[in-house]
């Protein structure tokens, strides 16, 4: 067995596997939070709780209307980018012309209330969600069993990533999106209705968490406080990759991923905390982020 | 400043009196809250700055006091003072780091380093993790005074708030306070007055996360204990909470709002979640209609500041 | 004559009750029920155990006897500075006069030295931490149920004799973790098994894959879950998705309750070995108490955590009617001196250092194939006889034990 620094590398690649998989998930999730800051100026607190709702969506039709995991991926990001759309329309608006760290106190006052009602409901234990029968069983790749669940989890997070940037970068409607953020009275003075742009890109954003939420449903159990500690480690990859670069985020979320991966095979102790490290660091040197522009 | 003065001493004759009707732990613990608060409120309300990491200072305060107490027989009061040393320090070293940044990135990257703080904490030995320091003596004050004895203990936690909020409200009003007012105001005006505005900012850190180590020290003899609850992130979010509830950059707000909570959790504690949902809707009823504050409220009814 | 001996009799009983009355502080008893009722231990213990304290109040036949019994309960949420303030709250200001259940040792702990502290008393059920009975023993506690070294010795010995003697530990990342690896470590060394590494992961961990991964890495036979609640439960489940089973290796859960068995199903806990001192299709008297609890406690089945709480609270009041009064370490030292019986766990005693001694059982988990009504989930491979089952108690270094 060939060993690379004194650790196997079976146990390498499949810590750098999992930590793959898991970069799946802060990369979809930085994605939704990086749509909503980089575009909006939004600082989204509620992000975490938005990506919980997704999960108990998932499990709510299942349980209540016998809707597998497919019809979940389609139903509840819209169902809960619709919450996003009310929250924007009702709250956040009116937080608009004062000092961002308004709306990131709102966000957060609605985060703990949202999880605070799910956790009187359900408790904090955690329920449980079937992996879909088409993807259960795993593939034996040598040096680890891969779970054929996890590894469509990497594919599709790739794709939504990858698509979503493409829209935002390279299609007209992303060209709006991104012109309306720059100089809103410019282009509302062309016609184009920038606040309902505004409220739907926030619910794309939500939506997008909600996703994640299905996605995770399956491995993570769904949990009320499944969001809760999982949004400060989104947060520090979005301010890593750049407030306000899609690439970034995304780039940056695989990316911590794999050092966290890489972390828990050489010194386990420090993984949660390596991306804080990497973050204060980052802040200091460049604090627009590594792909991000100083605005 | 009449007015004030006399809102001080309603405070101070309030806090002195408590103990005969209310239970003195209870009470002991709003202070260590209150002050707290005050200490947050030093660098937002009149700074300017919002810290999302103040709870790393209260916790590591916290835990070196109980250490000091407990596995190196300190006396309480040099435990204090230990405590309130490491969160200083700690406020010299992350400040030299943060207080570059404004606005957003400043309360991201306290974030991050108090998150840095918390899983050092959760690894390192000497907290025993999930368990917390248990067991922590109150010993005798300047070898003396048995601080067991619950009402020479609530005295002396008052007389310690006391001297911090002499400090803070002393702060606010010399001309150091003035200016850090004027930068809360408009930075760049006050730069082209001639004040290195960094260097200010700073100092109001470094202070603002000393008095946060006080309240933690002492919270960690009054308990006993010290937990990862005091350095989790949960906890800067309160501290954010009590502030804005009674109001920012008030003197007397973060008092009222730490005693708002605090009482409020007693109360909704046996309904568990509850309490989490309640903190949520102060959040959101406070910034969407609410943004004075308690006392900012009062005081904007009596046209004097508070 | 007999008129007046039963005018005599009637004086008598009533001056006893007024005697206990007047003796007892504030004239009630007042029990305090404190777990985890929204987290990962809520369905072991949590509202549960207010139901068991509750059947043990009303078989005492504490009405009929003139005494004033009152339970209260709150919620830990396995935080120990939440746990230390309500037992402190309870003791001070709201007249408690014993703690019951508390499970998560690092808050038992702390309740342990607060009651100390405070002269009351504290009777643990759901906490492990055999350092209850050991350096941390107190006059004012006494730990019933079970303890990690009793699960090191049934579960662990068991294991290594069938020929599990490689073992990499998955622990959780607190008191009760690091004292049921500790133990099981020794266990196993003693069996001349070998320990080939362990990993520690924080309490309510939900994704446990790269923890999984390294276990699996370290080749050996067993994986130890030292850990509890929900924890094991998703340390089951993911370890079946990773293949680990597939590839060889085994599962020892090395503290497994009926409540996880049902979460996981017989499908994923089949072959599962356990310990526990309480298993409700005992008996007839077993079975008649799991009736009556289910009934109360929306159709969950008792664990042996449940049978605890109704044992000792059973116990501890047939020991303050003894006392006549309800004074803290003076209630435990009755409860030291009678022998104890009930229902549930049947005849035993409680030992000098605070430790309830009752047989032990080595539990199989059915296959689905063989489970024939609801809850009916073990098979019991052996009983260890109550002397053999826990640690001999000049072992422990409690300075309570002469």
């Amino acid at each position: 067995m060939t060993e690379i620094f004194g650790v196997p590398t079976q146990a390498l690649f499949g810590q750098l596997l999992i930590g793959l998989i898991n970069g799946s998930f802060y990369a979809l999730l930085s994605l939704g939070l990086a749509v909503i800051f980089g575009l909006l100026n939004i600082i989204n607190f509620t992000h975490g709780a938005q990506y919980m709702l997704g999960a108990f969506c998932a499990y709510f039709l299942l349980h209540k209307l016998g809707l597998g995991y497919w019809w979940s991926l389609a139903i509840a990001p819209l169902a809960v980018g619709a919450f996003g759309v009310l929250i924007e329309r009702t709250m956040l608006k009116q937080l608009y012309k004062l000092d961002h760290l308004y709306g990131l106190l709102l966000t957060f006052g609605l985060a703990l209330i949202i999880q605070g009602i799910f956790r009187h409901e359900f408790g904090s234990s955690g329920l449980p969600y079937p992996i879909p029968q088409e993807l259960t069983g795993s593939r034996n790749l040598g040096f680890m069993f891969l779970p054929n669940y996890r590894a469509w989890v990497i594919v599709a997070s790739l794709v939504v990533c990858i698509g979503t940037w493409f829209v935002i970068e390279r299609t007209k409607l992303g060209a709006y999106l991104r012109a309306a953020t720059e100089n809103p009275a410019l282009v509302q003075a062309f016609g184009i209705n920038v606040p309902r742009m505004i409220t739907l890109t926030y619910g794309f954003g939500v939506a997008l968490a909600a996703l994640a939420g299905v996605m995770a449903a399956p491995i993570y159990q769904v949990s009320p406080q499944m969001g809760a500690d999982l949004i400060i480690v989104v947060f520090a990859v979005v301010v890593i990759g750049g407030m306000g670069s899609i690439m970034g985020s995304v780039l940056t979320g695989f990316g911590l991923g794999i050092v966290e991966g890489l972390t828990k095979v050489f010194y386990p102790e420090a993984s949660n905390t390596v991306i804080f490290i990497i973050m204060a660091i980052v802040l200091l040197i460049k604090p627009a982020g590594l792909f991000g522009t100083q605005k | 400043m009449r007015h004030q003065k006399i809102a001080l001493l309603v405070m101070l004759a309030i806090f002195a009196a408590a103990p005969l009707v209310v239970y003195p732990v209870f009470m002991m613990k709003v202070m260590c809250f209150a002050l707290f608060a005050c200490a947050f409120n030093l660098l937002i309300g009149f700074g300017g700055l919002l810290s999302f990491g103040h709870a790393m200072f209260l916790g590591t305060a916290g835990y070196i006091t109980a250490h000091a107490a407990k596995e190196w027989g300190f006396p309480p009061e040099l435990a204090i003072l230990l405590g309130t040393g490491a969160a200083f320090l700690l406020g010299v070293i992350t400040g030299l780091l943060a207080i570059r940044r404004q606005g957003i990135y400043f309360a991201m990257i306290t974030l991050a380093l108090a998150q840095m703080i918390y899983f050092f904490y959760l690894q390192a030995p000497f907290t025993h993790g999930e368990d917390g320091i248990q067991s922590v003596p109150r010993g005798k004050l300047f070898g003396f005074i048995d601080l067991g004895n619950i009402m020479t203990m609530y005295y002396t936690v008052l007389v310690i708030f006391f001297a911090g909020f002499l400090l803070i409200w002393r702060t606010i009003h010399s001309p150091f306070g003035q200016v850090l007012k004027a930068i809360r105001e408009n930075e760049q005006r006050a730069i082209s007055l001639g004040y290195d505005t960094t260097h200010y900012k700073f100092q109001a850190y470094v202070l603002s996360a000393t008095l946060a180590g006080l309240a933690g020290a002492t919270k960690a003899i009054v308990f006993q204990l010290a937990s990862l609850t005091d350095v989790h992130w949960t906890m800067s979010g309160e501290v954010v909470l009590m502030t804005l509830l009674g109001g920012l950059g008030t003197i007397f707000g973060p008092v009222v709002g730490a005693l708002i909570i605090i009482t409020m959790e007693n109360y909704l504690a046996q309904l568990g979640a509850w309490v989490t949902i309640v903190q949520g809707a102060i959040f959101v009823v406070c910034v969407l209609t609410f943004r004075r504050g308690v006392v900012g409220e009062i005081a904007h009814f009596l046209k004097k500041p508070l | 004559m007999k008129v007046k001996q039963l005018a005599a009799a009637v004086a008598l009983a009533l001056g006893t009750t007024a005697a206990v009355q007047a003796q007892v502080s504030d004239g009630v008893i007042k029990i305090g029920v404190l777990n985890d009722q929204s987290s990962l231990y809520a369905d072991l213990a949590g509202q549960g155990s207010v139901v068991a304290a509750r059947m043990a109040v009303e078989d005492f036949g504490a009405a009929k006897k003139g005494m004033k019994v009152e339970i209260i309960t709150a919620d830990h949420q396995n935080k120990a500075d939440l746990g230390s303030q309500v037992a402190r709250q309870w003791y001070d200001v709201d007249k408690v006069d014993v703690i019951v259940d508390v499970p998560n040792s690092g808050v038992a702990l702390a309740v342990n030295q607060i009651t100390r502290d405070k002269g009351k008393a504290f009777l643990v059920s759901g906490a492990a931490s055999a350092d209850l009975t050991g350096k941390a023993c107190s006059p004012n506690t006494i730990h019933w149920t079970y303890d990690t070294w009793m699960l090191a010795n049934g579960t662990g010995n068991a294991i290594v004799k069938t020929g599990g003697d490689t073992w990499f530990f998955l622990t959780a990342d607190y008191a009760f973790g690091h004292a049921l690896e500790r133990d099981t470590e020794a266990v196993v060394q003693k069996a001349g098994g070998k320990v080939l590494g362990k990993v520690r992961h924080p309490l309510n961990t939900q994704d446990f894959s790269s923890f999984l991964l390294q276990a699996q890495s370290s080749k050996a036979k067993i994986i130890g879950l030292a850990n509890a609640g929900g924890d094991t439960t998703n340390s089951i489940k993911q370890a079946a998705e990773f293949g680990i089973v597939k590839g060889g290796q085994n599962l020892a859960g090395l503290l497994v309750f009926l409540t996880d068995v049902h979460g996981l199903g017989l499908q994923t806990a089949q072959g599962l070995i356990l310990t526990e001192t309480f298993y409700w299709d005992q008996n007839e008297q077993t079975r008649a108490f799991a009736k009556r609890f289910q009934q109360a406690n929306r159709g969950i089945y008792p664990t042996m955590v449940h049978a605890g709480v109704y044992s000792s609270v059973l116990h501890y009041l047939k020991a303050v009617e003894a006392l006549k009064g309800d004074e803290g370490a003076k209630v435990i030292a009755k409860m030291k001196e009678l022998p104890t019986e009930d229902p549930l766990f049947g005849k035993g005693r409680v030992r000098q250092d605070g430790r309830k001694i009752h047989p032990a059982y080595l539990l199989e988990v059915k296959k689905p194939s063989e489970s024939k009504y609801a809850y009916d989930y073990y098979k019991v491979r052996a009983t260890i006889p109550a002397d053999q089952a826990f640690r001999p108690e000049k072992d422990g270094g409690c300075s309570l034990v002469k």
